[in-house]
């Protein structure tokens, strides 16, 4: 049973012993595969290029090439993009270097933390007060069409810091009103608030809907950060939720952290709203328009007005590439999904040969802060095109007057996903990769100084006794190894060396109080064998006890701590289990074997 | 047969509890003074802010780069070295309305106009929303362990020596922090990490110590809880003084080998132990004693049971 334990977390121990290889990911984008050609045609290029490949795999349709060392790395990613071109992402990785046929048994070396392998680590919240505003100028969208579907005339819709606002005339329409709208959904929760002549009624987003509307911010934003990362081309990278409004991001190996916050932090989305051609722009300039219009600067100088309605948003957009029209001047093809496409249709078949407009929002950090000390996002909104529609346009349609930068960025922002709500960064970690080489190699110089002391000390001090500990010591050391890797979301951190190097020097604690017992019996005139069956009998709920106490310590630690603590808390209760294993049952068995149903006169402690 | 101690009879350690427990009180005073007048200094992770670290391919003078860090984006900039005369911390507090990727290219700048092959090792950027959070969730955390502990061992144990061990914790973490706030260490998430750690190390001991003490109160009829006490701590002395050693050793490798990233960690550790250490000794047992613990409270049914299974281990 010890035995087969123990063999067990060798034998998943066993991969971290062969070290990484520098491997070059190809993955591909959309509308192109990783096939066996692929492969064949990175093989030869690299063959001409006279780097070596040590192996080349193709697995769940993406390339892993291994090649010798760093510096072929580099240059076999670079030979692989000028020949793929932009469909694919090319990714440098480490790829573990672990042998098929251990591989095959789900071995697997630890996966090591942002602070022992180099890269960034981002910490990015939502801005829900977005997604609720945007809610909430969609209900009132929708009250003034419902409301007039209904034949229900109402004076007045508004927005104010307690809720939606609408006004009636007479207590007759606001009942009417009031009916109807409460059999539209439990969204909203309505309240009558008229006094004297004032006829109306306060409408909020109700707690479970504003859960809601958050709860999808958070999904969308995580799915968006989760595509355009990929677009990055980091391999393994983690994109995690962290409570309820903010996101993990930790790009292992990138360096370059300017280019990875332009492309994440930058929140982009689109909406396409119909020019009023009513509004006189004059007029409008000095302030006078219709409060269902709005004055929008142009990318390219001037103003246009808009209206407010949107006729369709960003999240409809599922693909977007950059293009050229006929006359050679960039454009980005936009394809919408079923939803969008119906919408669209609908929209613009009413309004064929009238000016549509395409409304770039972006939000970016002006370095100001809300109150609260939370990042204030600037909304900076710019319509980059005014077209006419020519004709009733479907799921598939272009935006032109861009130029051709701008199209190659847009194109990448919408096809990454357009945003309820913004994010921002509020946390950043960049690790260079030789610090975390140090980071290693001083956690290891660590563990083995004070390993190599407490080894020496037990075998002189108890040995051989001292020396069935240390073997239970090593055996324990190995199985926290072999757990970590085991597990597929244990990180292994720098703090976390340190909880293993701390784990050595308590591990023994267990082994020390049983001993001790033991030769406390032995003076105290027991036999050999009441005193080994004493010692283990009576040291199991002293060292249960105090080993809960500390677990219960590593739990609250894991449940509060972030990133490299939470390492430490993993680490912490590992050991905290195998050793208890390795100190109380496995000496136990070989102590047993040893000296177990014998006269012994003397024992070696 | 080594023996690290070789005691005959049982040590009277409760006889120099009131002189100790003095020493005790006076710490823990001027620990709280200590935080009360000079406070915590507290790291990046709960101020919030910038740091970068660099590697110079030599030796630099601070002094000059303090000069070239003199602009309105990285005023108030702290240089400091950090491990090796090459290796060079620069922390900047949180500017409003200023953007962090500004300060942390104007570091670049000013280090590179001093050397060209300066390595930019690190860089952390913590808001200060986030720095709040983590010292409000990290407060909560050991005031939630310290609360799941006298829980944990009054169901254990009994409640006098819950309060004993509670009381012995709060004295080592006050203790802590305040060696901290004396010396004004940085105290960043893994200092805390540190000191959670000792929470459990310390009750490890103290624990240790009351299961003998618990055991003796059934064995040692005759004896008044005083001299239990003394038996209990004398007989479980050596295994404290190894365990104690071998923990030592290790903490001090990961102090002198495990690098600067885990140096307050590792002062934390090596804080903690020693004055948990003790603290299990005096602080928790003597507290106890002073609550009036006796025979007739160590006899709840459960022990009672587990005396039992023990016997039938007997071969």
């Amino acid at each position: 049973m010890v035995m087969i334990v123990i063999a067990v977390g060798f034998f998943y121990a066993i991969p971290n012993l062969f070290g990484e290889d520098y491997a070059v990911q190809v993955v591909a984008t959309r509308g192109a595969e990783v096939t066996a050609t692929t492969q064949s045609t990175v093989d030869e290029l690299l063959a001409s290029k006279n780097i070596t490949v040590k192996r080349s795999e193709l697995e769940n349709g993406q390339l892993l090439v291994r090649v010798g060392n760093g510096e072929q790395q580099l240059l076999a990613k670079e030979a692989i993009v000028e020949s793929l071109g932009d469909k694919y992402i090319v990714a440098l990785n480490l790829a573990p270097a672990t042998p098929d046929w251990l591989e095959s048994m789900g071995g697997s070396p630890m996966k090591l933390g942002l602070d022992l392998r180099g890269g960034v680590h981002f910490l990015m919240e939502v801005d829900m007060g977005e997604a609720i505003r945007k809610m909430t100028e969609a209900k009132m969208s929708d009250f003034r069409t419902d409301l007039r579907g209904e034949k229900i005339r109402y004076a007045g819709i508004r927005d104010t810091p307690r809720g939606i606002e609408i006004k009636f005339r007479d207590a007759e329409n606001l009942g009417k009103a009031e009916r109807f709208l409460k059999t539209r959904g439990n969204d909203m929760v309505f309240d009558d608030i008229s006094s004297g002549d004032n006829y109306a009624l306060r409408a909020n987003l109700s707690e479970a809907y504003v859960k809601q509307v958050k709860e999808e911010a958070l999904q969308q934003n995580i799915t968006t950060i989760r595509n355009r990362v990929n677009e990055l081309g980091v391999a393994e990278p983690v994109v995690q939720r962290q409570g309820a409004e903010r996101i993990i991001v930790e790009l292992p190996g990138v360096q370059d952290t300017a280019r990875a916050k332009d492309i994440l932090g930058a929140t982009a989305s689109i909406e396409f709203h119909m020019v009023d051609e009513k509004a006189d722009a004059a007029a409008a300039a000095s302030g006078r328009i219709s409060p269902s219009s709005k004055v929008y600067e142009r990318r390219n100088g001037g103003q246009v007005v808009l209206q407010k309605a949107v006729m369709l948003t960003g999240d409809h957009i599922q693909g977007a590439q950059p293009s050229f029209d006929e006359y050679s001047r960039p454009q980005v093809s936009i394809n919408l999904d079923s939803k969008g496409g119906s919408i669209f249709s609908n929209v613009t078949k009413d309004n064929i040969g009238k000016p549509m407009a395409t409304l770039f929002i972006e939000y970016k950090d002006n370095g100001d802060k809300n109150p609260d000390g939370s990042i204030k996002m600037q909304k900076i909104e710019e319509v980059i095109s005014v077209a006419t529609i020519q004709a009733r346009l479907g799921r598939n349609f272009v935006i032109t007057g861009l130029e051709h930068a701008e199209a190659q960025n847009l194109a990448l922002l919408l096809r990454a996903g357009a945003l309820i709500a913004p994010v921002t960064i509020v946390e950043e970690r960049t690790i260079g990769p030789s610090l975390g080489a140090e980071n290693i190699q001083n956690g290891v110089q660590a563990m083995i100084w004070g390993m190599a002391v407490v080894l020496i000390f037990m075998l002189v001090y108890y040995r051989g006794f001292g020396l069935i500990a240390n073997l239970a010591l090593t055996a324990n050391l190995v199985m926290v190894v072999g757990v970590m890797s085991m597990i597929p979301g244990a990180v292994l951190t720098l703090p976390g060396i340190a909880g293993m190097v701390l784990t050595v020097g308590m591990a023994v604690d267990g082994n020390v109080l049983i001993y001790e017992r033991i030769r406390e019996e032995l003076r105290n005139g027991r036999s050999v064998q009441q005193a080994i069956h004493e010692g283990y009998g009576n040291a199991f709920s002293t060292i249960a006890d105090a080993n809960i106490t500390t677990f219960m310590t590593a739990l609250i630690l894991f449940a509060v701590g972030t990133g490299a603590v939470k390492g430490f808390a993993v680490t912490l209760m590992i050991g905290i289990a195998t050793s208890m294993f390795t100190s109380i049952v496995g000496t136990r068995s070989i102590v047993n074997a040893i000296w177990g149903g014998k006269r012994v006169k003397k024992l070696s402690i | 047969m080594y023996q690290i101690l070789s005691i005959k009879g049982t040590i009277n350690f409760l006889r120099h509890a009131v002189p100790i427990s003095m020493i005790s009180l006076v710490l823990v005073l001027g620990s709280l003074t200590s935080l009360a007048t000079k406070g915590i200094n507290w790291g990046l992770d709960f101020t919030g802010g910038t740091v970068v670290e660099l590697e110079f391919s030599s030796p630099i003078n601070l002094e000059q780069l303090r000069t070239n860090l003199a602009s309105v984006e990285t005023d108030g900039a702290v240089v400091q070295n950090f491990g090796s005369s090459r290796d060079v911390l620069v922390r900047l507090p949180v500017k409003e309305g200023v953007a962090t990727d500004i300060q942390v290219a104007q570091v670049m700048d000013a280090a590179t106009t001093l050397d060209p092959q300066v390595i930019q090792k690190r860089v952390e950027v913590v808001g200060p929303q986030i720095g709040k959070e983590l010292a409000e969730q990290g407060g909560l955390a050991v005031l939630v362990a310290l609360i799941c502990i006298l829980i944990y061992v009054s169901f254990r144990f009994e409640w006098r020596l819950a309060v004993g061990s509670v009381v012995a914790l709060a004295h080592d973490v006050i203790i802590t922090l305040g060696v901290f706030s004396l010396f004004q260490l940085d105290f960043d998430l893994t200092v805390l990490a540190g000191v959670l750690t000792v929470v459990g190390y310390s009750l490890n001991d103290t624990i240790v110590v009351f299961d003998r003490i618990r055991e003796n109160f059934l064995k040692m009829r005759k004896s008044t809880p005083e001299e239990i006490v003394n038996t209990s701590i004398t007989q479980t002395m050596s295994r404290t003084i190894i365990t104690t050693g071998t923990t030592l050793v290790v903490v001090v490798a990961l102090f002198l080998k495990g690098g600067t990233m885990i140096h307050g960690f590792a002062t934390a550790l090596l804080m903690g132990i020693f004055v948990g250490t003790f603290s299990s000794i005096y602080v928790a047992s003597f507290l106890a004693i002073k609550l009036g613990i006796n025979r007739e409270h160590m006899m709840p049914v459960e022990i009672e049971k587990e005396g039992a299974d023990q016997d039938a281990l007997m071969p």
